[in-house]
């Protein structure tokens, strides 16, 4: 008992040392740098058009839980989805040549690509599914980039505490096969929980920067004044990680 | 010649300030999502084969509930665990520090030898052995640097999304992301059994001078 005290006493001086260091300049520099160390690792070790694993239909989860926004009553998205999301708008704007707005038939009418992958969750769980939609290549090609886009912004309909949702990621990830913008889960049009009508697949990285409900892709050339300036909810929420590779 | 060569030190101490951040940051991120599954996926209680304990604060790192700021540590010292272990086996071989101490020999493997090494121990008699390990240490600082430690990396690695396309079949051996994910945790929790067993065997055999020894290198003649 006595020594378990001990164990529990340089646990606690450890603890406040660390949290120590992570107040200070260098400390905190560190800890924010380091997942770009893996980013960067991950890049080198692998060709940037280099795939997620997919896996056969049969493997599909029987259900496919939702976090974060389940089933969003903020704005227009109840009547939205009472309409069955017949008027919902995607638009694709910023630093491009030719904005667009495109309704979901447009997006369905679009190439398609499906694929059954799996999805992790920051917290550790994970899920598998069939998405199809089309690549977001295809529509950041359709409306043009400009040179100096560097990060792709996506917009969406939810508000979690009392902040809109949005998440960013480089070119390299806009630009991977498999990302696609899905309307559909296992060959069912997007249940709420999962994002209805439209959400993005970040396929390489955690699930949070797989964002729903989506309303605009957005193309920038800094994210310093989107949001919070840190590229997505959590990450100016909470401070996670904006390379979710790890 | 010094008992504990200067790569041996050194790379003990730094290691250990990683496996206790780890280990401790871990606790945090276990807090996250309680539940160990097997296979490639699992997300509630139906699919799990175990539940974890809540950690309490005290145990974790920040000392509070932060799972941003708890993944930040985890993926920090991530990296000098991972180079140090490469450093600690390149210096190992190159100094013959592994086969000459560690490694085992077959007539080593003998039931009696090994029950009389048991014996002793119990005996709280360490002192024992031709080389400069007994059976025993050898056996389990074998297992700490042979499975135990880089199994804490590989796993690690694949539970991470961002580099599965070039370590897809390091996922499969292991059984796929969910099994991966819970063999992260009956190793880390596999080095804190060996932790506290190597205190306390530490504690019964001497601690100023095992101390040292590992601080100042020591003497081959100290046991």
């Amino acid at each position: 008992m006595k020594r378990r005290g001990f164990l529990a006493v340089m646990g606690a001086a450890f603890v406040a040392g660390c949290n120590k260091l992570a107040e200070s300049e260098t400390g905190s520099r560190l800890l924010g740098a380091a997942e770009g160390w893996h980013k960067s690792a991950h890049r080198f070790l692998q060709d940037r058009k280099a795939l997620a694993p997919e896996f056969p239909r049969s493997a599909v989860s029987p259900y496919f839980r939702g976090n974060g926004s389940v089933d969003p009553q903020n704005g227009d998205y109840p009547s939205q989805a009472a309409n069955g999301f017949a008027d919902w708008r995607l638009e694709v704007r910023g630093l491009v040549e030719t904005p667009l707005s495109l309704s979901l038939d447009n997006i369905r009418r679009l190439p398609q690509r499906t694929q059954v992958t799996r999805h992790d969750c920051v917290e550790g769980w994970s899920a598998i599914g069939e998405w199809t939609g089309p690549q977001l290549s295809v529509l950041l090609d359709a409306a043009r980039l400009k040179p100096e886009a560097k990060f792709i912004v996506f917009r969406c309909a939810d508000n979690l505490n009392g902040q809109d949702y949005y998440e960013s990621v480089d070119l390299i990830d806009a630009y991977h096969p498999q990302t696609i913008v899905a309307h559909l889960l296992n060959g069912e049009p997007l249940p709420i929980r999962n994002g209805a009508p439209l959400r993005i697949r970040i396929e390489r990285q955690l699930g949070y920067k797989h964002a729903k409900y989506l309303t605009a892709i957005e193309a920038v050339a800094s994210l310093d004044d989107i949001g919070g300036g840190k590229g997505g909810y959590w990450e100016d929420r909470a401070g996670y990680q904006w390379y979710a590779g790890i | 010649m010094k008992r504990h060569a200067l790569s041996t030190r050194l790379w003990h101490w730094v290691n250990l300030v990683c496996v206790v951040v780890l280990f401790m940051s871990g606790l945090t991120i276990s807090n996250a999502h309680r539940l160990l599954y097997w296979g490639d996926w699992g997300f509630s209680r139906s699919q799990a084969w175990f539940e974890v304990p809540r950690f309490p604060d005290w145990m974790t790192i920040p000392g509070y509930y932060d799972l941003a700021l708890a993944r930040d540590w985890h993926i920090l010292t991530a990296w000098p665990f991972a180079l140090g272990l490469l450093f600690m086996w390149a210096a190992m071989l190159l100094n013959r520090h592994f086969r000459r101490d560690i490694a085992t020999s077959i007539s080593e493997w003998r039931w009696p030898a090994i029950r009389e090494d048991i014996l002793r121990h119990l005996k709280l008699d360490f002192d024992h052995g031709d080389g400069k390990y007994n059976f025993l240490q050898k056996l389990a600082y074998g297992l700490v640097l042979g499975v135990f430690l880089p199994m804490m990396v590989f796993t690690g690695l694949a539970i991470s999304p961002g580099i599965e396309p070039v370590l897809g079949w390091m996922v499969d051996l292991l059984g796929g992301r969910q099994s991966a994910r819970s063999l992260h945790f009956i190793f880390a929790f596999a080095l804190f059994g060996f932790f506290l067993v190597h205190l306390a065997l530490v504690l019964l055999s001497g601690p100023v001078k095992q101390v040292r020894a590992m601080i100042t290198g020591g003497r081959s003649d100290e046991a």
